[in-house]
């Protein structure tokens, strides 16, 4: 697999204060991404996920390390010919009208009029932003400068899109069109590399996912492998249980035992006890509505990979 | 193409910005009424006009060379436009030169719009073209363009109130240069004469631009000099630029 995004102990410190403390916000990170590939890049607020953007696309410097991005160098300018990027919270000269930002974005990737025009007209039609085009900017709610933000971060037809918290602030039907859009980019073979910290759209989008917590790099694999690899219980659901079963099954369950409106909720730790409950079930002739296996979530790998690693 | 592109963006900035209505409505004013003003001499009335017009045009000029150039930088960092400007592939001194050049733009229109309004109110009162105006505004826009250099530099590292004071200061102090000289080699102590000689050496001295008085008062002007000048402003301004680049290039925008 080719990769797209090499990044080799990037690292970054920042000064603060009077004294200008020196503060670490990102540890030496290594880091691969492969073409074609959705990133997931995770991590609470703070973690340095901004900050490992910011880097990517030139807006900080590096302390110490390298990145290449395509194949070239980061320092070097013409890199970000064939990267879109689209800022957490995209914040626009609130003069213009939309359709002028594009053609500004588009004049600084130096691309020629006819494609500016083609490429402008294409984009407004694939954010449904071609209604609001020639209104001004300041005119725009969050979610409008949202996609045309999106639009921007697309006007130079990239091979990688950066993208920063591209769900942030949207509301559902937004939220939905951004993952039909980030599912299209991929589609037409581009490499997505995003940070977020809302993990349902992680679980329906990424590829892989890397996981930061206070600037360092936790856990970085495939979301079914870090995902499926042992079921955590089994939940089995019942109706119509007699009192005998009841206390039978205390015994046998992880945790309580639940009941709520005449249905009964047992959750079992291994295959061994959920057979036992089976049969205990079927003998006192309770219904069994269900038997779910169940996996770790990411939400729960999440949380524990941000407590072992804070102090 | 990319410098263009933000010195266009950043003209129609001002352009649609209301500050630059009011500062020029005023000054359009102002220059006009020059001429109930020149009403009240005798036999001076074509003086008065273009002289009160060349130095409202100038004061105006540098009011909107300082409160627009403040801002230049420091409010595209503050209000993070700067972050989809810069991770396109553009290098950060074009975007320095492009916001410079937009400025400038922006003062050439306002600046020839003000300096046309005095050659034509000159006209209309002493009845002859006086095209040496046109040159005095231009020696003054060349002075405007330092001060918009400096508040560039400024912007590039401070906050807009901190560089209007400082900008201002440096306009003040640097139309004044004559008599911040005339001050170190004459009444100053030996050691304070040498710190104000050093400060009439590092301001911009703004002075050398000012010849609305030769022009109006039909004065010899010699070219030389004018060449002097000429040089002397473009290579202060290309040194200010070459620091705001190179304070530019390294910052964070965090």
């Amino acid at each position: 697999m080719e990769p797209v995004i090499e990044i080799r102990g990037l690292s970054k410190e920042f000064r603060v204060g009077f004294w200008q403390r020196r503060i670490l916000v990102l540890h030496p990170l290594n880091l691969t991404v492969y073409r074609g590939e959705i990133f997931g890049y995770l991590g609470p607020n703070g973690a340095g996920k901004t900050t490992t953007l910011k880097l990517l696309t030139g807006l900080i410097l590096p302390t110490a390390g390298s990145a290449r991005l395509l194949g070239q160098d980061l320092a070097e300018v013409g890199t970000k010919r064939h990267i879109g990027f689209l800022p957490e919270n995209p914040y626009f000269y609130e003069y213009l009208t939309g359709r002028e930002l594009l053609d500004l974005c588009g004049r600084l990737f130096g691309l020629r009029a006819p494609v500016r025009l083609e490429r402008i007209a294409s984009l407004l039609h694939l954010t449904q932003m071609d209604e609001a085009a020639d209104r001004q900017l300041r005119k725009y709610s969050k979610g409008m400068l949202q996609r045309l933000g999106l639009a921007q971060a697309l006007i130079n037809d990239p091979q990688l899109v950066i993208l920063d918290e591209p769900m942030s602030g949207l509301d559902p039907l937004g939220r939905k069109a951004m993952r039909d859009t980030i599912l299209h980019l991929k589609n037409e073979g581009r490499t997505i590399f995003f940070s977020t910290h809302i993990l349902s759209d992680v679980e329906m989008l990424c590829d892989r996912v890397g996981i930061l917590v206070n600037g360092r790099l936790q856990d970085v694999g495939r979301l079914d492998a870090i995902l499926t690899t042992r079921v955590e219980s089994i939940e089995m659901t019942l109706e119509q249980v007699p009192p005998a079963l009841l206390a039978a099954l205390g015994p046998l369950a992880q945790g309580s035992v639940f009941q709520q409106a005449g249905r009964v909720l047992v959750r079992l730790p291994d295959e061994a006890r959920l057979n036992q409950a089976l049969r205990l079930s079927l003998e006192s002739g309770a219904r069994v509505l269900s038997v779910a296996p169940q996996r770790m979530t990411l939400e729960e790998h999440f949380i524990r990979e941000v407590q072992g690693a804070t102090p | 193409m990319r410098v263009w592109a933000i010195a266009v963006n950043t003209f129609r900035e001002a352009a649609r910005d209301r500050i630059l209505y009011s500062i020029l409505a005023f000054a359009i004013l102002l220059i006009g009424a020059s001429v109930i003003l020149a009403g009240l001499s005798i036999g001076q009335e074509s003086k008065i006009v273009k002289d009160l017009g060349l130095a409202a045009s100038s004061l105006f000029g540098a009011f909107i060379a300082i409160f627009l150039g403040i801002g230049l930088v420091f409010k595209e960092i503050e209000r993070r436009t700067v972050y989809v400007i810069i991770s396109k592939p553009i290098h950060r001194v074009q975007f320095l030169f492009g916001k410079y050049i937009g400025l400038v733009l922006t003062l050439l229109v306002t600046v020839g719009v003000m300096a046309l309004l005095v050659v034509t109110l000159g006209w209309l009162v002493d009845g002859h073209w006086s095209p040496g105006l046109l040159l005095a505004a231009g020696f003054d826009f060349l002075a405007l363009m330092i001060v918009t250099a400096v508040a560039l530099l400024f912007s590039t590292f401070s906050t807009p109130t901190l560089s209007a004071i400082f900008t201002l200061g440096v306009f003040v102090i640097g139309r004044l240069s004559g008599d911040v000289r005339l001050f170190a080699e004459q009444f100053a102590g030996p050691g304070v004469g040498q710190a104000v000689f050093a400060i009439y050496l590092v301001i911009p001295d703004l002075a050398r631009f000012q010849i609305g008085s030769q022009v109006i008062h039909g004065l010899p002007l010699a070219p030389a000099d004018l060449g002097q000048s000429a040089v002397y402003g473009v290579g202060y301004i290309l040194m200010l630029l070459l620091l705001a680049v190179a304070i530019f290039q390294r910052r964070d925008f965090k």
